[in-house]
């Protein structure tokens, strides 16, 4: 009795001391999925989800706090990739946060431009370049299409500018739906 | 050549189409005609584009370079006549986008007139390293079809011995004869070539492929080569795609380029039969590439033939010159009838890549059938070149599963189209893989814009707080000052009562500070009002004149009593921040 006793504490002890030391030794930092999730996010931090950038939203979805369709530029991709890595069902664009649109980069009407760096503050990823009473440009590589800069502007020059296609961006478009037909399930006409 | 017979190998699959190259070999190539205009774009090969060199209204000699390669992988563009520069600008491109590209126009003056360069006939003294500039600075590209700059597969680099040479005169692809006729009418050309890339790339043999559908060119090859060391004719079985270099690699030395690897890791390097010739012209001749043969065939012309075109001549000219019968015409496509692409319009001009036109009449290249679904018999698998599997390729492409697609090696697919060959349910299959990695390519870049945005998102975050931090320990230093300097002069009983009194003399200099903000915008929004008016105020009487600057005279006005305030404010600050008055 007392020897069973003895063996199943220095187990429990054994174990114990093992799993502490895993837990210690193994620790993750942060929160693995949030990140997973982010690595999905467009990463425009442009807030129409409702939360200020992507990483909020990525942590609000994690916590169960958010619907994963509320991402306007990531579109249809982003909320299947979402659906994929979360094992949930994918659902249409919320409507109320947006809809999916071309991609946009801002331009700057330098001869409108004052100079208030009001943009400059506004910008989530530092894409404007300027100083006070200099005129701004925005660096158009850098520049996520996030429309945050549009409000502020006291003199209305900045616009949203379409990314036009060229021979290098040019991608080959999906075969037409209308020449492929579905395949009809036949297996149900065989056990009928 | 040395006279044994060299062993071949098989590669997997393949397919045998009907080959049409008869029509177009019936009469021996001629100059294509001078167009009064080419149109030269800027974006012939793989890579990145050239830059131009010229101003429009400067006028150029034949060969003069009018675009400099711009980077590594780029070529350089000339131009192919005497002329005058009327216009850079965007003009339409032979692409399968159907869109336009930066362009050189040149009106051509008649002449002809050379600009000179050095010819270099000892180009054994001469170091590969300043033949390959040469090659280079020539514009030469491959000219097989897929144009990559032709001097980069000439350096194997330092550490890669080079022990085949395969000159591809295979031409598999239905329809095309420019490479045949070539080889055909100067076969001296290629084998000059030859003997600069064996210098260049110090290549221990060299094979020239020929497909046995072209006696007349492996007679022409084999008589120039007849005597030349290490040379060897290789006649090959007609079977498509033979000429892909990767399947062309192991039917001659029975090695398999790996998965994204290149023939240069199984110490191959291949090149075009019309590439070597035009090496030997840059080099021997000091010509740079502007002009190439050009298979003009189809039923929709009556005298399909080759022709020798100047790069930037439209395509409706070579058709007019091989009697055109325009009603005919379906659809014009350029390149062969399995890899090729349809083109939108019949005046876009040839470039660096144009190695056929075809002309095609109804029905020519086949009866459109209605597409169905997949059987599943397993045809493509059976003749899938790299041996990939066509089916699930095809079902995960359709499905967006891009994840899944590349699984099955997608970017190992060489587009040759044998599976939408021979399948039977008529699929585009070729179509949904090209779709499917331009969709990968699209999804990389975006992954890699996301990262760079996610980058400097928390760099902006981060300096955010930085300051804030600075700022509320500026703060905190000020607070930590300004009791012992207020110590002496008041009691401590005071200090709460000081403390009130600094803070509303803080809020009110914030609130001026907002307000003197507000003027200044206030008053820039009027100016730019003012000034978008202006134009509008000219074309008005002079009294409304007056009456519409008047708003325009008190917004400056209000803008110099805002900037004297901030002046004032900023003095203020300065002389908080320093040393502390306290009342």
């Amino acid at each position: 009795m007392l020897n069973a006793i003895l063996a199943l504490s220095a187990l429990a002890l054994t174990f114990g001391l093992l799993l502490g030391f895993a837990a210690i030794r193994f620790k993750v930092e942060g929160d693995p999925l949030v990140d997973q999730i982010d690595a999905q996010l467009p990463q425009t931090q442009c807030g129409q989800c409702g939360f200020p950038g992507c990483r909020p939203y990525a942590e609000a979805i994690a916590n169960e706090e958010a619907e994963i369709n509320q991402c306007p530029p990531g579109g249809e991709a982003t909320i299947h990739a979402l659906a994929d890595l979360l094992d949930r069902e994918p659902l249409p664009l919320n409507p109320e946060n947006g809809v999916e649109a071309a991609k946009t980069v801002a331009v700057i009407d330098e001869q409108t431009c004052i100079g208030c760096t009001l943009c400059i503050q506004a910008c989530p990823v530092d894409a404007i370049l300027g100083a006070a009473k200099q005129m701004h440009t925005i660096i158009e590589s850098a520049c996520t299409g996030c429309e945050l800069c549009l409000p502020p502007c006291p003199v209305d020059c900045i616009e949203m500018v379409e990314i036009k296609e060229d021979i290098l961006t040019w991608k080959w478009p999906y075969p037409e739906p209308a020449t492929i037909e579905q395949p009809t399930d036949n297996r149900q006409g065989a056990t009928a | 050549m040395t006279s044994a017979p060299i062993r071949l190998w098989d590669f997997h699959g393949g397919i045998h189409p009907e080959q049409n190259k008869r029509q177009s070999t019936q009469e021996p190539s001629a100059q294509a005609r001078m167009p009064a205009t080419l149109t030269l774009p800027l974006h012939q090969h793989i890579g990145a584009a050239a830059e131009p060199i010229v101003e429009v209204g400067e006028t150029v000699l034949k060969g003069q370079k009018i675009a400099s390669a711009n980077g590594y992988v780029s070529a350089p563009v000339h131009a192919p006549t005497s002329g005058k520069i009327v216009a850079i600008g965007d003009y339409p491109i032979p692409h399968p986008s159907g869109l336009s590209a930066l362009s050189i126009v040149i009106e051509t003056d008649g002449r002809d007139e050379w600009v000179r360069y050095a010819a270099k006939q000892d180009y054994t003294e001469t170091n590969p390293s300043h033949l390959r500039n040469i090659i280079r600075e020539a514009g030469v590209v491959g000219l097989g079809g897929a144009g990559f700059p032709a001097f980069i597969k000439l350096n194997p680099g330092s550490q890669k011995k080079i022990k085949t040479l395969i000159i591809n005169g295979v031409e598999c692809e239905p329809y095309i004869t420019c490479d045949d006729m070539l080889m055909r009418e100067d076969p001296q050309s290629i084998l000059e070539g030859i003997r600069i890339m064996r210098h260049a790339l110090q290549a221990e043999r060299c094979v020239i492929a020929i497909e046995d559908n072209k006696p007349e060119a492996y007679e022409s090859i084999c008589k120039a080569a007849r005597g030349v060391e290490g040379v060897n004719v290789a006649l090959v079985p007609t079977r498509y795609p033979q000429g892909s270099e990767k399947q062309l690699v192991k039917v001659i030395t029975g090695k398999e380029v790996p998965s994204n690897g290149l023939a240069l890791d199984v110490g191959v390097v291949c090149h075009n039969v019309s590439t070597a010739a035009a090496i030997y012209r840059a080099i021997h001749l000091g010509q740079p590439l502007i002009s190439r043969m050009v298979t003009v065939t189809g039923k929709g012309v009556k005298r399909p033939r080759n022709l020798e075109v100047l790069f930037g001549t439209p395509m409706d000219e070579l058709l007019a010159q091989c009697d055109v019968e325009a009603d005919q015409i379906e659809r014009l496509i350029m390149g062969g009838p399995m890899m090729g692409f349809a083109l939108h319009d019949t005046n876009l001009p040839v470039i660096k890549t144009t190695n056929c036109i075809i002309a095609a009449t109804r029905n020519e290249l086949g009866v459109e059938r209605p597409v169905m679904p997949c059987i599943r018999c397993g045809a493509c698998a059976d003749v899938c070149p790299v041996k990939l599997l066509p089916q699930q390729l095809y079902w995960y492409s359709r499905a967006k599963e891009l994840d899944k697609v590349q699984e099955y090696d997608l970017f190992d697919c060489i587009e040759c189209g044998c599976c939408s060959y021979v399948c039977p349910s008529n699929i585009p299959l070729v179509q949904f893989y090209r779709f499917a990695k331009g969709a990968i390519w699209t999804q990389e870049q975006e992954q890699k814009k996301a990262a760079q945005a996610r980058q400097r998102h928390e760099f902006h975050q981060m300096r955010i707080e930085r300051e804030k931090q600075e700022r509320e320990a500026r703060r905190a230093k000020k607070k930590a000052a300004r009791p012992s300097a207020a110590a002496p002069k008041a009691p401590p009983a005071d200090g709460a009562k000081i403390a009130e009194k600094r803070r509303d003399e803080a809020i009110s200099q914030r609130d001026s500070a907002a307000a003197a903000r507000k003027a200044e915008i206030q008053a820039a929004l009027a100016r730019v009002q003012a000034k978008k008016r202006a134009p509008q105020k000219t074309a008005e009487a002079p009294d409304k004149t007056e009456e519409k600057t008047a708003p325009a005279t008190t917004a400056e006005r209000a803008a110099a009593t805002q900037k004297s305030a901030i002046t004032k404010k900023d003095n203020a600050t300065s002389t908080h921040d320093d040393d502390q008055p306290v009342q």
